[in-house]
């Protein structure tokens, strides 16, 4: 149980939104930004995607390759860990289940690695099924790079950290191997429902 | 780059408000006795949780605005208008109360004259910060600590402002400071005014090729046009720390 806050009460809504996980209050129309660097600004003759590491068959996609693959349209919740959500955004792409289907996966965990250098990892089970998709329109407009455009990895039952901006791979690993926040005490999994926000929770 | 792993379980802790002092118009300092903290670095920051009668509860985070060296954790919050926590933290909160809080969380965002003691005085790269608004809370944090700590390292920092009084932290900020009035200046006011542009990083920054240590903190769109700034005037991506917080005012 934790301590009550003498003169504290919701101040938002009467009701409590049964679509947000502990902890997470609704953003409503914003949809802030958050980065650990600058923006990398990838034009698209220079882009292409990558399935690597554990595989039999490597694969690599150019930017009109890719815009080839068979195309997905999602409208999910998504839950930042630093407390905001946001329901309802529509986004499109390809499933990951798609960009590893020819490629042979012999490991157990993926690293999601990016422009800039960023990394986030996340077990298979957790971007296979219909969980996970590299997208590259939010809201019917091509993806804006202070959102992670031209693509980006959307793993929306996942705290966004997990949902790589500027994404340029999966990195197949035959183990769990922490990413870039998971390095600084950060959640290895990061279920918003479980409030797996830092090491430990 | 050197990572300093975290891996601790962070628990919820008591903290007991001690001040609720103005700090500007706009921003109190709240100064809190934690008893069980274990220590932060400068520019980490911590989740605080309050809990209503009826078991309702709200998060947010806060940069930590002091330095280790502080024996409590001071946090700088602006009161945001149709905010649920900041209210309650700035004009509810009063000396004797509690709340939860946790952390220190963030290790990338931080700097520290312990960490760069291990480099000889002469190899050490130069710090730069950029603060907009409230986003001059860690740095606070960071001059505080490298000025009690002896830090010799070179530091700069180029802080925008909305008026003379918006300026945070005005007895810690010395000559290592510029400071931008972007909505005016008092008569008599001999700093600068205006946004954070090119030129003006240009002028009062470390260049590029000093291969300065950068951190930027500030609102959103703030933090996105400094940060391209620099990269467009040379300094490596790399270079670039930064951190955010998503208050809906325009930026300082």
């Amino acid at each position: 149980m934790s301590l009550v806050s003498r003169g504290f009460g919701r101040r938002r809504s009467a009701t409590t939104d049964d679509r947000l996980p502990p902890g997470q209050y609704d953003t409503g129309d914003r949809f802030p930004v958050l980065s650990a660097g600058p923006t990398p600004h990838t034009p698209p003759a220079q882009w292409d995607l990558a399935v690597r590491g554990e595989v039999a068959a490597p694969q690599t996609w150019t930017w009109e390759e890719f815009r080839a693959l068979p195309r997905e349209s999602v409208s999910v919740d998504i839950h930042c860990v630093t407390k905001w959500s946001k329901f309802g955004t529509r986004w499109e792409g390809v499933s990951v289940d798609t960009l590893l289907a020819d490629a042979g996966v012999q490991g157990s965990h993926v690293l999601a690695f990016s422009d800039g250098g960023y990394t986030t990892n996340l077990p298979l089970d957790d971007v296979t099924n219909g969980r996970a998709w590299v997208v590259d329109t939010y809201d019917g407009q091509p993806l804006a790079p202070e959102h992670g455009g031209p693509a980006r990895l959307l793993v929306p039952h996942l705290y966004f950290w997990k949902s790589a901006k500027w994404v340029r791979g999966l990195s197949v690993t035959p183990r769990n191997e922490p990413g870039f926040w998971e390095t600084f005490g950060y959640h290895d999994r990061g279920d918003p429902w479980r409030e797996q926000r830092y090491s430990g929770d | 780059m050197a990572r300093a792993a975290v891996q601790r379980r962070l628990t919820w802790l008591r903290a007991r408000l001690a001040d609720n002092l103005p700090e500007s118009p706009r921003v109190r300092r709240l100064v809190f006795d934690v008893p069980d903290w274990r220590g932060h670095l400068p520019g980490q920051h911590v989740d605080v949780r309050l809990t209503a009668e009826d078991g309702y509860t709200a998060q947010r985070s806060y940069s930590i605005a002091s330095p280790p060296e502080d024996p409590r954790l001071h946090l700088l919050v602006e009161d945001l208008e149709g905010g649920e926590v900041s209210p309650y933290l700035t004009e509810e909160m009063q000396a004797g109360d509690d709340l939860e809080l946790r952390g220190p969380i963030g290790g990338y965002f931080v700097w520290s004259a312990a960490a760069d003691a291990a480099t000889p005085a002469d190899q050490r790269r130069p710090v730069q910060l950029v603060a907009g608004g409230a986003g001059a809370s860690p740095f606070l944090a960071m001059l505080d600590h490298a000025r009690r700590a002896g830090d010799p390292t070179p530091v700069r920092l180029l802080y925008s402002a909305r008026t003379a009084d918006d300026v945070l932290g005005g007895d810690l900020l010395g000559p290592e400071t510029t400071v931008t009035l972007t909505r005016g200046a008092p008569p008599g006011w001999r700093g600068r005014t205006g946004r954070v542009d090119r030129a003006l990083l240009q002028e009062q920054t470390f260049p590029p090729d000093a291969r300065p240590r950068v951190f930027v903190c500030g609102p959103t769109v703030f933090v996105e046009t400094v940060a391209t700034t620099l990269v467009d005037l040379g300094h490596a991506s790399s270079a670039v720390r930064l951190e955010r917080f998503g208050g809906t005012g325009d930026p300082a």
